[in-house]
């Protein structure tokens, strides 16, 4: 009877702080997933570690480099010349400065989940001996992936609202309807980042193949065309892209509230909300009932 | 400390001890390809090949660490020394068996921590400290110790790449010591640093005996463990050979490698 008692009391105090407490007991995980609650609360704990680890990984990127953190500004006004470039050329001239400001929002976007993606898919395998050494939530290293192509898109955003100025766009109410689009568009990256995270321990190509797939993605996507744009036998593909491609509805509607100012259809919304929420979902799942394996395959 | 631990409503410290390892397994599944890759991923389903191999890092240890004790670790190449120290930590999952630790663990100390070379020690230092569990203020707070101790005057600011691999064991060693653990993990982390910061390392661990409940130190320097340890244990092929005061399992383990490591004397223990 004493016996329970004591027993009793020292477990209520062991979950008043379950996670001060030092006493850890480590069994057989069959199931595959670590405790959710307390994984969550240590990935908030050391959330710091994700943002310190990809501000220093900005800071290092590009130190050795003529124009050093420039590059985060050339780097995608660069790439909008380019792309600029192709789409007038194919389509024999007559683009001009009202298309720019669409292609950059949408392109500046693309680059986000596409930096997202391939960052995302290098922090495990790139993390190394820290994984081999220390004990802590490895989504952390996806989550700065993300963190860090975040941080690279934010200096495009005031590039963007140079041209959007030029070419005489409107400012609306609607226009912050973005902002919502940007979280989904955040939450289906940290899922993409990391589900290619987990991947690249298992299958190294991934990276290798990475380029490819989100090259063929970015033509897949309205960003350097729009939907008013086609016509004949492409529409009908379009039809098929808009219910498999993600991005349709997540850039579709960031596209529509920034370089409109009107408010997404609801289908839009609906879109964006399940694909964000379901491949978040997925992509941390995924990771977390891998990454108690990541020690061993590094 | 981890968020691998699974803190149950039925499980308590058991009173007087830091570490109690229950009939501990542990098996990896690996492959022996370099890289694993599609092609051959590819080739091998075309053959209906598994490439997976079985590893018995670890078969069936057990025994219990109490409060105050400083163990050694010693045995062969692959005995399954890290293998034991990374699931002390949390790092690896048993397969079988059960871990009980009490104590705030450091960082598992061996060569290299998991330094980024392209960042400078100083930048190293915050994520280590950060990535263990440490809040900023408290890196910060031990920031300035650590860069003294490991005496690397303005290299603490240079980039990693450019250490020699001395100045890499000496800040690494730092690092571990500062972060004020209840359990220390060494891993075989001294063999790179000169005389002058070896003497000043055994010096900052007979310090550490008095503050830290205990310490689990791998190493191949019998010196150092019969110096520093004072309790022992000695592993083989992921079997527990013997456990007891130092010199004895040293004494044992050297008897051991005169005879050389047959299968008959293996399967008699």
């Amino acid at each position: 009877m004493r016996t329970m008692s004591t027993d009793n009391i020292a477990s209520r105090a062991e979950q008043e702080n379950q996670f001060t407490t030092t006493h850890h007991v480590y069994e057989p995980h069959k199931a595959g997933l670590p405790p959710l609650q307390s994984y969550i609360v240590e990935l908030w704990r050391r959330r710091e570690f994700a943002a310190e680890s990809s501000r220093a990984g900005l800071r290092a990127a590009n130190t050795m480099t003529f124009f050093g953190q420039l590059w985060m500004v050339l780097n995608p006004l660069l790439l909008a010349a380019v792309y600029f470039i192709l789409v007038n050329v194919l389509a024999g001239g007559g683009r001009g400065l009202d298309f720019f400001a669409s292609l950059t929002a949408g392109l500046f976007m693309f680059y986000f989940i596409q930096s997202s993606m391939s960052t995302g898919a290098q922090s495990v395998v790139g993390g190394g001996k820290l994984l081999l050494n220390t004990a802590f939530p490895r989504l952390l290293m996806p989550f700065s992936a993300v963190r860090s192509a975040w941080y690279r898109f934010l200096p495009t955003v005031p590039v963007y609202f140079i041209f959007h100025l030029w070419s005489g766009r409107p400012f609306s109410w609607a226009t912050l309807l973005v902002f919502p689009f940007i979280g989904m568009i955040i939450l289906f990256s940290l899922g993409l980042a990391s589900l290619f995270g987990a991947l690249q321990v298992y299958f190294r190509d991934t990276t290798a193949f990475l380029p490819y797939f989100s090259r063929i993605w970015l033509y897949m996507s309205p960003v350097l065309w729009t939907i008013d744009d086609l016509d004949g036998k492409f529409l009908a593909y379009a039809k098929i892209l808009q219910a498999v491609n993600p991005l349709f509805s997540l850039l579709g509607g960031y596209k529509e509230a920034l370089v409109s100012g009107t408010v997404p259809p609801l289908s839009v919304w609906v879109g964006a909300f399940l694909w964000s929420t379901i491949v978040f979902a997925i992509g941390c799942l995924f990771f977390m009932s891998r990454e108690r394996e990541f020690a061993v395959r590094l | 400390m981890s968020s691998l631990s699974v803190s149950r409503p039925n499980s308590t410290p058991t009173p007087g001890i830091t570490v109690r390892v229950e009939n501990l397994s542990i098996v990896y599944r690996t492959t022996f390809e370099k890289v694993p890759t599609f092609k051959s991923a590819i080739t091998r389903f075309g053959r209906g090949q598994r490439a997976i191999r079985e590893i018995h890092a670890i078969r069936n240890v057990s025994f219990d660490v109490p409060d105050g004790t400083f163990l050694g670790i010693i045995g062969s190449n692959g005995a399954g020394k890290s293998t034991l120290m990374r699931a002390i930590a949390g790092i690896l999952p048993p397969t079988e068996g059960r871990i009980e630790v009490n104590g705030r663990i450091s960082p598992l100390l061996s060569l290299g921590v998991g330094f980024n070379p392209n960042l400078s020690g100083r930048e190293n230092i915050t994520l280590g400290g950060l990535a263990a569990g440490l809040s900023r203020k408290e890196v910060e707070a031990r920031a300035e110790a650590v860069t003294e101790f490991a005496g690397l005057g303005e290299f603490i600011d240079a980039q990693m790449r450019t250490y020699s691999s001395g100045m890499y064991s000496r800040l690494a060693f730092s690092v571990a010591v500062h972060m004020d653990p209840d359990i220390l993990m060494i891993d075989e982390a001294l063999s790179a640093g000169d005389a002058a910061f070896k003497t000043k390392a055994a010096a900052k661990m007979q310090e550490l005996r008095d503050n830290a409940r205990a310490m689990f130190l791998v190493s191949h320097s019998m010196a150092s463990i019969t110096e520093l340890c004072n309790r022992a244990i000695w592993l083989e092929k992921g079997r527990l050979m013997k456990e007891g005061e130092p010199q004895e399992v040293i004494d044992a383990y050297n008897e051991y490698l005169k005879v050389g490591a047959s299968a008959v004397t293996l399967e008699d223990l």
